[in-house]
């Protein structure tokens, strides 16, 4: 059950069939991925127009104005002391934005060199990688948060590091399997053949084959760490207050749920419209352009 | 059978006992001082120094490890800072709620994602088998704590169908399921997708066998067809991924004891965070990365039980 990726190279997109106006119209032919594109354009045009699109102070209070529900000046409604919703979540999209993009790259570049090292490397080295990966996969994520977060203090670099930790493994698992079906392939071995150093292979070689599907599979990811992200300021391990972020929005609507419904609602909404919009295209994107990357097919 | 069982177990031990050094190791590399960051700024340097003597952080890493698998052995993972009781025991005192919390999770995804799965597999490419696909895609991506707080608006706040805070009367067994239904449907709802997925995916692969061709031509019925024959098969790499499910479900629990106010794990390794509790909070995570091994450990030789073939991959 684990991902049939032995014929990968096979399966990696040309450049042929993903120029760049046909991809796009591929993703859009399919309800799922037109949806997703929707809700992601959403989500990316909020947290950079954060500032133009509001005119509210994302941690301005206003006492006076408290659980207001929602109307027209305060699209989400205000929270426990007065501030506008939507302005928050607005801000909330930067921060959660900013940990996906920090975060997933650092696991994919870790990934990408320590999955080729194992897949490459002599035998002894993978075994031990793989045991090192399985190892950090044991940790339950948010066990593992709650133990970093009591040591470091809660942050934004706590954050990544929990993510970086928790998706690492997978990016390189990928690569390492993708390695080791390519090391015996023929553009491989003439490679060797006419003389070619490992350092000469693996980067020119070897690793163009890899990007394409980790840039799918780093896609699919996306949600996965806004969820970290979200659960964790959820439960103050994040971004400190008042820093907007959707976890902690989410967390201030479920303390004061006995006296007003919407900012809880507010507080999951966005959370629910990113996750669902980068799930919908990362599938999308794994269905058209590499199928073979299905965990379940 | 038995090799394989012997080399899946030796392994489980190998990755826990991994786990456990890397997590002793990063504590020692991590930047800062921990006595500083759990004391608060007020501690005096004496008291920070006294608490490092007493954790043992004083000393060098290898002792450090050296020390604690000397006493992990006999089940001795420090004492509760607080309570003065030893750490095993108050996690002990907790587990039951979440082991209940767990299996009440994974009923919920076997009960709702295996016949989801099953159905969309027989009406492939039907609009059902669309919405279901769509459906199932959704349940995994959101995550459980926003699953948990508006299923508690919904159901407990709005329509007052289920009680919100606690785990019920003790003794009380209705009164504890209903408690249950809705922080196990947190936890368990994204498996539900999982599961609906994979068994689709698996029966679809075991349709297309030769068997299963074979009873149609002895014109066996349909439906004994796919719940006799195809399920049976289909159901094998199930069983894996809810090993793996286990997992995640033990970071669910966190937020569902959380937004429920339930007792359990979770609930206990967030409130010694809060509290600074520090032994409670490392010795919860050796327990609970314990337990996500054994977990993954069992649902690979139950698979290999069923499944031959699967002895040969390791």
């Amino acid at each position: 059950m684990s991902a049939p990726l032995s014929d990968a190279v096979a399966a990696t997109p040309t450049r042929a069939n993903t120029g760049r106006r046909g991809g796009l119209l591929r993703l859009l032919s399919d309800p799922m991925g037109a949806l997703g594109i929707a809700l992601v354009v959403l989500v990316v045009l909020g947290a950079i127009f954060a500032g133009v699109l509001t005119s509210h102070n994302p941690i301005g209070m206003a006492l006076g104005e408290r659980f207001l529900p929602p109307g027209a000046l305060h699209l989400l409604g205000t929270d426990q002391l007065g501030r506008d919703l939507f302005t928050r979540v607005l801000y909330g999209a930067r921060i959660a934005l900013t940990v996906a993009l920090i975060a997933t790259s650092i696991s994919f570049i870790g990934g990408l060199i320590l999955g080729m090292i194992a897949g490459y490397g002599p035998r002894w080295l993978d075994s031990f990688l793989l045991l090192v990966f399985d190892a950090l996969r044991s940790f339950p994520t948010v066990m593992l948060a709650l133990a970093l977060v009591t040591l470091v203090g809660p942050s934004l670099s706590a954050v990544v590091l929990v993510v970086v930790l928790a998706t690492l493994p997978g990016y390189a698992r990928v690569v390492r399997a993708q390695t080791m079906s390519l090391k015996g392939a023929e553009f491989v071995l003439a490679a060797r053949a006419l003389g070619a150093p490992t350092r000469r292979i693996l980067p020119v070689h070897i690793m163009p084959n890899l990007i394409g599907p980790l840039l799918i599979l780093a896609s699919m990811d996306i949600p996965v760490v806004i969820t970290i992200e979200a659960g964790m300021s959820f439960l103050g391990l994040g971004v400190r207050p008042p820093t907007p972020s959707w976890g902690s929005i989410l967390n201030d609507g479920f303390s004061f749920i006995r006296e007003s419904a919407w900012p809880a609602i507010a507080g999951g909404l966005p959370i629910v419209v990113a996750t669902l919009g980068f799930t919908f295209l990362g599938e999308t994107l794994r269905d058209q352009f590499d199928p073979r990357l299905r965990k379940d097919a | 059978m038995l090799v394989y069982g012997v080399k899946r177990i030796g392994l489980a031990v190998l990755i826990t006992a991994l786990a456990l050094i890397m997590l002793i190791t990063t504590i020692q590399f991590i930047p800062g001082d921990p006595a500083a960051v759990l004391l608060g700024p007020l501690a005096t340097p004496e008291l920070r120094q006294a608490f490092r003597v007493e954790m043992g952080l004083d000393q060098s890493v290898l002792i450090q490890i050296t020390r604690f698998f000397s006493r992990a052995v006999t089940g001795d993972l420090g004492t509760d800072v607080l309570t003065h009781r030893p750490v095993l025991l108050t996690v002990a005192e907790q587990a039951p709620f979440t082991l209940a919390l767990i299996a009440s999770g994974i009923g919920w995804a076997a009960l709702l994602g295996i016949p989801l799965g099953c159905f969309a597999a027989m009406r492939r490419g039907s609009l059902a088998d669309r919405v279901i696909a769509v459906l199932s895609v959704s349940m995994i991506a959101v995550p459980s704590f926003v699953i948990a707080i508006y299923s508690l608006l919904f159901f407990c706040v709005r329509l007052g169908w289920f009680p919100t805070i606690g785990a019920g009367e003790p003794g009380d067994l209705g009164d504890q399921l209903r408690h249950l239904v809705l922080p196990s449907l947190a936890v368990g709802l994204g498996w539900v997708g999982y599961l609906a997925r994979m068994v689709r995916a698996s029966m679809l692969e075991v349709l297309t066998e030769n068997h299963i061709r074979m009873a149609r031509a002895f014109g066996l019925r349909e439906r004994t067809i796919t719940f006799r024959y195809a399920l049976k098969l289909a159901i094998i790499p199930t069983v894996v991924l809810l090993g793996i499910g286990v997992g995640h479900m033990i970071s669910g629990a966190v937020f569902a004891e959380i937004v429920f106010a339930r007792p359990g794990v979770g609930r206990l390794m967030y409130d010694a965070v809060i509290t600074r509790n520090y032994p409670v909070v490392i010795g919860g995570v050796m327990i609970t990365t314990a337990f996500y091994v054994l977990c993954t450990l069992v649902a690979d030789l139950i698979a290999a039980w069923l499944d031959p073939r699967v002895r040969s991959s390791l």
